[in-house]
């Protein structure tokens, strides 16, 4: 159902994963990906999957949570793993008709199949132990530099926290919506392509007036608040780096280096 | 009477396998009577949402059934939609379903997914339109355009068009003003007497429950806390305040004179019970 969708959901929690600053967690992502990006054998990719599994068993997140997280994507994953299969020049080991299986091919697509699952249950851990509201807050000091170019952060991150705090109110009001009718007997799991878009309108006519009313009313609640952006405003929840965000980010540095190095020599 | 639909050890369990588990509903059961009036009451979070959304087969119990005229609903999970028709289920605040350009399309949408079409089509809109006073001209209007109150009506007759045998309302007057409120219930009063239909309403003001039901069932924290009429149930006025529910306004009044020394009957909870009460008492010669 809907509910299955775990897009930036935050599961609360009290581990030294929860604790961390937003900003170290956000770096931290990005050098996990860099690594990623980085390894080419064994010995990196299963440098990358221990980090990641070191992370998961610290934040407490469940592995089944993380593999939900997956479900969306799984068809993406298929299909890039199809296509290095059948279409990476090489050794032939099997042929059947014009397809031909090399073992570049296989060992390409475990690759890029791993490195998209690793890119997601990574970045979802982020999104699992840091809650929205501290997520867009590091992100807007993380971003502060940019301020110099006039790039408008403060509002920028506004409105991805709006977004994101808006995520969960419209997927249960998708779901309230496809309730109501189909207790009114309609049906959104038969029939083909164009059916079934046809059948979307009744959900999607209400969502869209919803969603627009919530806007109304959130612009109205924001101004009677005084809010007007940015400038001059201060924070409840100032954010400081602590000794833990200094480790935490050496060994996220020590290991991202490592993979690099490897990669160089040829691993 | 006999019972036209029956819930047996109901059980849901939201989330399982997350940190967000919890049971919503546990262990309930309960039978609702042919052209009974039923009220459920309870505070928010004591399952009554959950548990009107398995009497049309929205929801699936985690275990526990379902009986509409005596057959299991669940028995045949590919025609749960007939059970749909059958159990007309109006949410709370209803109006934010509407999505047709016109009012006469948007009641139309029920009966025509249950495969009606033509006279027979265009009779039950017009039905339902005249049961919840909608005129013939506001038909035609975009639903968009009606005041809040109009279009919860729209959207009532929108299930009402499908002419079910129960129909099930979360907090039908919820954010109506007192005069709309009025109306609407009074329209519900009317479907009930008039079709003899089986009506289960689902409130949080114990006046409006009060003044219309035949049973009361009171939930708690995902239990039944009480069954019973009106009269047995606001017997019980101290339990209801202790769980913290409200009881009816007149209830409170022949408290408040009890706990002066007027002998009265706590369980009193219309104006003309406490009326008669009270002059009783008076003709007895009692001090009031």
């Amino acid at each position: 159902m809907l509910k299955d969708i775990t897009l930036g959901q935050y599961f609360p929690g009290d581990t030294p994963a929860h604790r961390l600053d937003p900003r170290t967690k956000i770096i931290l992502v990005v050098l996990y990906i860099v690594a990623l990006f980085s390894a080419k054998s064994v010995i990196s990719y299963g440098l990358v999957i221990a980090t990641l599994i070191v992370c998961v068993r610290i934040s407490h997140v469940g592995a089944g949570a993380l593999f939900r997280g997956l479900k969306p994507v799984v068809i993406i994953i298929a299909f890039t793993g199809v296509l290095n299969l059948f279409y990476t020049p090489g050794n032939t080991l099997v042929q059947m008709g014009i397809f031909r299986i090399t073992d570049a091919g296989v060992r390409n697509a475990v690759y890029m199949i791993l490195r998209i699952m690793l890119l997601i249950m990574g970045t979802f851990l982020l999104t699992y132990t840091t809650s929205p509201i501290s997520l867009t807050d590091g992100l807007e000091r993380l971003m502060n530099p940019l301020k110099r170019l006039r790039v408008p952060v403060h509002e920028l991150s506004m409105m991805m926290s709006i977004a994101l705090r808006f995520i969960p109110t419209l997927i249960e009001e998708t779901d309230k919506i496809m309730s109501a009718q189909r207790a009114r007997g309609a049906d959104f799991e038969s029939g083909n392509l164009f059916h079934r878009a046809k059948a979307m309108i009744p959900i999607l006519v209400p969502l869209f007036i919803s969603a627009f009313r919530r806007a109304d009313e959130l612009a109205v609640a924001m101004e009677c608040r005084c809010y007007h952006g940015g400038e001059g405003r201060t924070k409840l929840h100032v954010l400081r780096y602590a000794r833990r965000d200094a480790a935490a980010l050496t060994c996220g540095c020590a290991i991202t280096a490592g993979i690099i190095v490897l990669a160089r020599l040829g691993y | 009477m006999k019972p036209i639909l029956q819930v047996e050890n109901l059980t849901h369990t939201y989330g399982v396998g997350t940190p967000f588990e919890r049971s919503a509903v546990e262990g309930i059961s309960f039978e609702v009577g042919e052209g009974e009036f039923l009220g459920i009451i309870g505070h928010t979070g004591s399952g009554k949402s959950t548990l009107i959304q398995h009497l049309n087969g929205l929801l699936k119990p985690s275990s526990g059934r379902i009986l509409l005229d005596g057959k299991d609903i669940w028995a045949e999970p590919k025609k749960i939609r007939n059970v749909r028709f059958q159990v007309g289920l109006v949410f709370q605040y209803p109006e934010y379903q509407l999505f047709e350009e016109t009012v006469y399309k948007d009641i139309a949408f029920g009966p025509s997914n249950m495969g009606r079409s033509g006279d027979e089509l265009d009779h039950c809109i017009r039905e339902a339109a005249k049961l919840v006073g909608i005129r013939e001209e506001t038909l035609q209007k975009s639903p968009f355009e009606l005041s809040g109150g109009q279009k919860r009506r729209v959207a009532l007759a929108g299930v009402l068009a499908m002419e079910p045998k129960i129909l099930i309302l979360d907090e039908p007057t919820a954010g109506l003003d007192p005069a709309g409120r009025e109306n609407l219930m009074a329209n519900i009063q009317d479907y009930h007497r008039n079709r003899g239909g089986t009506v289960i309403l689902v409130s949080h003001s114990m006046d409006e429950i009060a003044q219309n039901v035949d049973r009361i069932l009171v939930l708690k924290s995902a239990h039944v806390l009480m069954n019973g009429t009106p009269r047995e149930v606001f017997a019980r006025a101290g339990e209801l305040l202790s769980a913290g529910l409200d009881v009816p306004q007149i209830t409170r009044v022949a408290m408040a004179l009890r706990e002066q020394g007027v002998d009265i009957d706590p369980a009193v909870y219309t104006v003309e019970e406490l009326q008669r009460e009270l002059l009783e008492l008076r003709k007895g010669g009692a001090a009031c």
